[in-house]
């Protein structure tokens, strides 16, 4: 088997059992640290397939920013109170989940590859070929995003604040 | 070189996954980071078609969902600390007011 394969597996494998550990632990801080570990395995995945300036963005957004973030709640809140467990929505919740999974599955593995995969050039990928592509045919969405991450940060200083 | 169909089949998994967390957990931080599984499910969709495709797009596209994807939980946690400062509970199924 290709070394490439043999990674990919390894991987996969590893990304699943993380993201099993994100949904099945009990104790929210270790699904949050588990959801670290899977955040970077994906970032490993995205590197793998010729897009290093998103992997990096994934590592230093997601599995910097944003789960300090939960953590920092998880920290303020302390929630001590383990869930109840619930067998039927486990049951109900499970099998749904199942059969979404297989119908997906279905489709992704009928799904044509593209005839001649381009082989990557050098740049691609890279933060040049990203930006030229980031200010030259989506430069609106990139405004609008500024305007929407603004909007989220007045929303969560008005939704956190203490009232008197 | 890995086909695709690999990658597409991975992300569908780690997306079920995620389905099955929002669905069977009842703490609310779990679930925003069920959804957070989810959307980085996709993300690697976009980034395996925009390498097998040879186009920059797929990529720009994940950049922007990451960019809602932070907005997003800055604002489902902002949510989560104020409600959390009313009922002193993070139990979803305790937030029944609306219900008939």
């Amino acid at each position: 088997m290709a070394p490439a394969l043999i990674l990919f597996f390894v991987l996969a494998a590893l990304l699943v059992i993380t993201s099993l550990m994100v949904v099945f632990q009990r104790n929210v801080v270790h699904s949050a640290l588990s959801l670290v570990a899977a955040l970077f395995l994906i970032a490993m995945f995205f590197i793998m397939l010729h897009a290093p300036m998103v992997g990096v963005l994934q590592i230093l957004i997601y599995a910097g920013a944003i789960m300090v973030l939960f953590l920092f709640v998880i920290m303020l809140l302390n929630p001590v109170a383990l869930e109840r467990r619930r067998g039927v929505w486990w049951g109900f919740g499970t099998v749904a989940a199942l059969i979404l999974g297989g119908l997906l599955i279905a489709v992704m593995t009928g799904t044509e590859p593209p005839p001649d995969p381009m082989a990557a050039t050098e740049l691609f990928g890279s933060p040049e070929m990203l930006a030229k592509s980031l200010f030259s045919d989506f430069v609106l969405p990139f405004e609008i995003a500024s305007i929407l991450l603004l909007v989220a940060i007045v929303g969560a200083v008005v939704l956190a604040k203490r009232e008197h | 070189m890995v086909p695709l169909n690999y990658y597409l089949i991975l992300s569908a998994v780690v997306f079920a996954i995620g389905v099955i967390g929002v669905l069977i957990r009842r703490n609310f931080i779990v679930i925003l980071m069920s959804i957070e599984l989810m959307l980085n499910a996709v993300n690697l969709t976009f980034i395996a078609f925009s390498r097998f495709l040879g186009s920059m797009e797929g990529q720009v596209i994940v950049f922007f969902v990451m960019a809602v994807a932070a907005a997003e939980a800055v604002v489902g946690l902002g949510i989560i600390i104020a409600v959390f400062r009313h009922r002193q509970t993070l139990d979803p199924s305790e937030m029944q007011l609306l219900k008939w």
